[in-house]
């Protein structure tokens, strides 16, 4: 292997890294606030690049219906109360008319894209009103078999919504740069431009603004936000949503790279997965620098050999499990 | 016994009279059933879970596939060869999680049920996705034939007896610990991530059974049936059978399985698309049997069985005790913070042995902490504690209970499904030796009726002979206090540590409590105890040691401490000017 | 002088076991309201029990309307706050950020003076400003209090609630807390104030109730409770002594 090969390996796995960094953001978001494990987060970024193709080839995309499906089941849940049912209801008949129309003129390409990640995200706090908050109060373990039966859920429907083919959506830019011996792709520059301004938008949004305290607080000390009158549910459906958006975005991001097909997400979604449990399911700089470096290494294995890229990946777990295990000092109580 | 013959003569009653079509199926049933069981013991009983079971018999199928066609070894040599693989590489697997709590195995199978699928279909010699086939028969039993039913059917049913016998013993008492009592089981000296690691191993060795005859019945082995996605619906179907009990496991493999025959047909010509749907189907189904019936489908088919009423033999021979009477215990310079918090300030005293000591204060003295340092919850930021002159601080808490300590707890920590002769059993876990194989070989039944006879002696010994099979949790509080104690003296201590013992209790229990701790105070036991109710502590300690703010304020006979200003001043303030 | 909490009939429990058995009690505007009573009593309890942290049964009418079916949130947005023994607090964010946290509830209904607020509560607790940027976890006991009680400020509550605000505090700071209750008070806020450390409590209140084994046993002017040799027997047991 020379240096330019080298060198070209990095760039990618620091590209799909970048994209695995933003997927390991939205897991230990939604962890920290719902103590859910976030399973089903490579199937948003599978729906997210499929409904864009869609789009594209100017269909009015299936997840849009199944997003006012599952809008009017949670409203059905929550009949009692209006705001509820004008919460529900209220975004997805927005996101309808706009998709609609968008769909019928052809609209700019960023603009679909934009609709694409609103639908993605939009269906994921759906997702928690059916299956996660009826369950608010069950063990850890029983909240990641449900996360996990969402998965099979949602890859089913994503067969019956978008057909077994695999779709590619455009790149963000074509233009490329040479620097030095390397040539540096512009959608290389665009995932990495969009991860440290998600980063920044988060860490901005987490620190400066009342939501975000708010979100940090019901993660830090549940009873202790309850009774600063912050409403776990609202947390955990805003946590959600905003999972399923980075998770869209990161679809928008790879598809352009790698095709997509209805059951791609899970194993790009597993990826940002260990790079969380490396961080302990608690830290996010510790996740995003494992994200950036399962994404080199997934990049050199596959060079390698392409065969047991995904095991050798998986295998960086192992040295961060017993990591935990010597920190771990007593028994911890599920 | 009588259950057992019935339900070999419904099998052999099946293989004979039914179609080929339902031997093949129920011969599936029963290949599910194997991995299902270990599942059940793992998920439902042991608290954890596994996505990974199909990569264990995966293991199970390629390693007899591989032997017999390259090798040419006959298929019953290749079983404890495909069982030792399967254990040996859950034991890594559990080995690395072990500590941790519950979700890290969890993740980790995920990762573990992944790989295994790609090495399987990438590893020379495994003959790619296409995998192996001509896979030799099992002498006399032809693929999916009837004997072969039957002998299925027999290997469920020894797989049931095997776990059923474990649960009913020393380790299986533990096993059911892990679920709720991790923290309460550690302190009655139980290694609970041994424990663990044990009940993961046997759940690998149960699927690479089920791994081995898959590949001599079908004669064909290739990655898919062995994905993640399969070891997922494994525990799928242990959920909508029912995880809690060891029924569920044959009953949810029989419903998916005949379901998922049906659905096969149905689903895509409904939905206008090929493709395996049944999946979705079976996740939705365990999204709502998980919302709204948590047990399954089992209480839904069979009534609930109330607790086993085990008969004590009261002529088994006492178990080993400890040489010697009670030691004491000293603190000496303690000290523990929180953060800024400092909870614990360079604390000292001496429970003499043999003696009662309490330890009183008001509320946030620090003397839960103080407990929690002694009992190896916690370790102290600098200090010692020794006890007959031997260091205990620092030490995690199975290791604490095993030099002599038994304690109880603020917040009762019994597990209120089971019996309270079963509860107290736990305490004199580490007072025998029979592993989980001879518990399954029923080979530790002399040492079982022992265990269970000194565990009701100690119920006696509260006063609570006549509940002795029932639920703990259906107790009074005061009672669950007393089978808390009896759980503690099971452990055969030299020192007791109880923390708010009278909490909860009427006045003729406490008497009568306070006539128990003098009697283990006469038999040489150590006893420290903090509480609250002055009347009872007054009357019954040797020795009081008030804290307040961290720090000791007071130390000496009751008459003594109560006579000390500083020490009305600390339980009723001092007045605000 | 008008009821401002009156909770009457009040049970609760955890699992099977009932703690309270029927509690009333009632705290008037302006003043200062303690429950007292040996530890085991039920006080906590009690306070979970009206704040809704855990099921009840019985009516609670605050300002005059019953708020029985209320979630938490919504009694924090009605005015209701409680600061719990534990304090609850962020222990991995700011001193400043858990203040502002404390101003969530008003912010959701429009309120903007998050600055005003904050300089009012660093006026109370000066320490507080000194320690704003320090993470809420490395503060001592003390301050824990102090941040405790600043951040149920900033919701501006009709009803402060405190769960053993002396708990494992040295006198020093005790008096000093107790002296800001009393300030707050005389600005006008209701407080009730559960205490174990019942003659500082008496001390500070106006009327006092004691509970014993879940249930009111005896309520009255905190001066005529002082002096009631029943209490001190509750908390040094000299009855069968």
């Amino acid at each position: 292997m020379d240096v330019t090969i080298a060198e070209l390996l990095l760039q990618d796995g620091l590209t799909t890294g970048a994209i695995y960094l933003l997927l390991a953001i939205g897991l230990l978001l939604v962890f920290l606030v719902t103590r859910v494990i976030f399973i089903p987060q490579g199937d948003f970024v599978a729906y997210g690049a499929l409904t864009l193709a869609s789009m594209l080839a100017g269909h009015v995309p299936a997840t849009l219906w199944l997003l006012d499906v599952c809008a009017v089941a949670s409203a059905l849940l929550q009949w009692r109360s209006w705001r509820g049912v004008s919460w529900a209801l209220g975004p997805a008949l927005l996101i309808t008319l706009a998709t609609l129309v968008a769909v019928r003129l052809g609209a700019w390409v960023w603009l679909q894209g934009a609709l694409a990640v609103g639908i993605t995200a939009l269906l994921a706090p759906m997702v928690y009103r059916l299956a996660f908050r009826p369950l608010r109060h069950a063990s850890l373990l029983t909240l990641l078999v449900v996360a996990m039966a969402v998965h099979f859920v949602m890859v089913g429907l994503g067969l019956v919504l978008f057909g077994p083919e695999t779709q590619r959506t455009p790149a963000f830019s074509n233009a490329s740069f040479t620097w030095g011996e390397v040539d540096i792709s512009g959608h290389s520059l665009w995932v990495a431009g969009c991860c440290v301004v998600l980063v920044a938008a988060l860490w901005w949004m987490f620190h400066a603004t009342m939501l975000g305290r708010a979100l940090r607080a019901s993660a830090s000390n549940p009873m202790g936000a309850r009774l600063m009158g912050i409403e776990g549910d609202r947390m955990a459906a805003i946590a959600f949503a905003m999972a399923g958006g980075i998770a869209a975005l990161a679809g928008l991001l790879i598809a352009p790279i790698t095709p997509i097909a209805y059951d791609s997400g899970f194993l790009i979604g597993l990826k940002g997965f260990i790079a969380a449990v490396i961080g302990g399911l608690a830290s996010y700089p510790v996740a995003a620098v494992a994200a950036l470096v399962v994404g080199v290494v997934e990049a050199f294995a596959s060079f390698w050999n392409s065969a047991y890229a995904a095991a050798i990946v998986f295998a960086l777990l192992i040295p961060a499990l017993l990591w935990l295990s010597v920190r771990t000092r007593s028994i911890e109580e599920p | 016994m009588r259950a057992l013959a019935l339900a070999l003569a419904a099998v052999i009653a099946a293989a004979l009279l039914l179609p080929a079509f339902y031997v093949t199926l129920m011969i599936n049933v029963g290949l599910a059933s194997l991995v299902g069981v270990g599942l059940v013991l793992l998920t439902g009983i042991g608290g954890q879970t596994s996505f990974g079971q199909a990569a264990f018999a995966g293991i199970g199928a390629y390693t007899t596939a591989l032997l017999t066609l390259s090798f040419g070894w006959s298929p019953w040599l290749t079983l404890p060869v495909a069982l030792a693989l399967a254990g040996v590489a859950a034991l890594l697997i559990g080995v690395v999680t072990m500590r941790l709590s519950g979700h890290y195995l969890a993740l980790a199978t995920i990762a573990w049920g992944t790989s295994a699928y790609v090495l399987m279909g990438t590893l020379p010699g495994l003959g790619g996705f296409n995998g192996l086939v001509d896979v030799p028969a099992l002498p006399g039993l032809r693929g999916a034939s009837r004997m072969m039913l039957v002998f299925v059917g027999v290997l469920v049913l020894a797989a049931l007896v095997l776990v059923g016998n474990l649960l009913d013993s020393r380790q299986g008492r533990a096993i059911r610990a892990l679920a709720t009592g991790r923290l309460m089981a550690e302190s009655m000296g139980v290694n609970t991530g041994l424990v663990s690691l044990g009940i993961f191993v046997i759940a690998a060795l149960f699927a690479g059974l089920s791994g081995w005859l898959y590949a001599h019945v079908q004669g064909v082995v290739n990655p898919s049936p062995f994905n993640l996605g399969a070891g997922i619906e494994y525990l799928f179907m242990v959920i909508i059978g029912g995880a809690g009990s060891l029924a569920g496991a044959v009953f949810g493999a029989g419903v998916v399985l005949v379901l998922r025959d049906q659905l096969n047909d149905w689903l895509p010509r409904l939905l206008g698309q090929p493709g395996n749907f049944e999946g979705m189907v079976f996740a939705a189904a365990v999204i709502l049997a998980l919302q709204n019936m948590p047990q399954g489908l089992v209480p839904l088919l069979l009534r609930r069985r109330r607790l086993v009423e085990t008969r004590i033999d009261v002529n088994a021979p006492a178990l080993p005790s400890r040489e010697g009477a009670g030691a004491a215990l000293k603190v000496s310079g303690v000290t523990r913070r929180f953060g800024g918090l400092l909870a614990n300030d360079a604390v000292s005293f001496t429970a003499q042995a043999g003696a009662i000591t309490a330890l009183i204060g008001p509320n946030g003295a620090g003397k839960s902490t103080m407990f929690n340092l002694i009992g190896g919850l916690l370790a102290p930021n600098s200090g010692e504690i020794s006890l007959g002159g031997v260091r205990i601080d620092g030490l995690p808490s199975r290791r604490v209970a095993r030099a002599g300590v038994a304690r109880n707890f603020q917040h009762v920590r019994l597990l209120a499904e089971r019996s309270v002769l079963e509860n107290v059993a736990l305490g004199a876990h580490r007072r025998g030796r029979a592993g989980m194989i001879s518990a399954m070989l029923r080979l530790d039944r002399a040492e079982e009726r022992a265990l269970l006879a000194e565990a009701s002696r100690q119920v006696a010994r509260v006063g609570l002979s006549e509940l002795l099979h029932s639920p703990a949790g259906d107790l009074a509080l005061g009672q669950q206090r007393m089978v808390e104690i009896a759980r503690a003296l099971c452990l055969d201590p030299v020192l007791l540590l109880l923390d708010e013992p009278a909490a909860g209790l009427r006045l003729a229990e406490k008497q009568q409590l306070a006539g128990l701790l003098r009697s283990l105070r006469a038999s040489g036991i150590t006893v420290l105890l903090v509480e609250h109710d002055m009347d009872f502590v007054m009357g019954l300690a040797d020795h009081v040691v008030v804290m307040e703010y961290g720090r000791v304020i007071s130390a000496g006979s009751p008459s003594v401490v109560q006579a000390d200003p500083k020490v009305m001043d600390a339980y009723l303030g001092g007045v605000v000017a | 002088m008008t009821a401002l909490l009156e909770v009457t009939g009040l049970r609760a429990g955890y699992g099977r076991a009932e703690v309270l058995h029927g509690i009333e009690l009632m705290v008037a505007e302006g003043e200062i309201a303690t429950l007292i009573g040996p530890n085991g009593a039920g006080k906590t309890t009690t306070l979970q029990a009206i704040m809704r942290l855990i099921p009840s049964q019985g009516n609670v009418r605050f300002q005059g309307v019953d708020v029985g079916g209320l979630s938490t949130e919504e009694l924090v947005a009605r005015g209701l706050a409680l600061v719990p023994e534990t304090r609850a607090l962020f222990t991995d964010m700011r001193v400043e950020e858990n203040l502002l946290l404390g101003f969530y509830r008003s912010f959701r209904q429009g309120a903007r003076d998050q600055d005003a607020r904050l300089a009012q509560v660093f006026a109370i607790f000066p320490r507080l400003q000194e320690r704003r940027r320090q993470l809420a976890g490395t503060l001592s006991g003390g301050e824990r209090q102090m941040l405790a009680l600043g951040r149920a400020l900033m919701g501006r509550p009709a009803l402060l609630m405190l769960d053993e605000p002396s708990l494992g505090l040295a006198p020093l700071i005790v008096r000093d807390i107790f002296a800001v209750l009393d300030r707050l008070r005389k600005g006008g806020l209701s407080i009730l104030l559960v205490e174990q450390n019942a003659r500082a409590a008496l001390a500070l209140a106006d009327h006092g109730m004691v509970l014993e084994m879940g249930a009111v046993v005896a309520t009255g002017a905190s001066a005529a409770l002082s002096a009631d040799p029943r209490v001190l027997e509750t908390y040094l047991g000299q009855r069968h002594g």
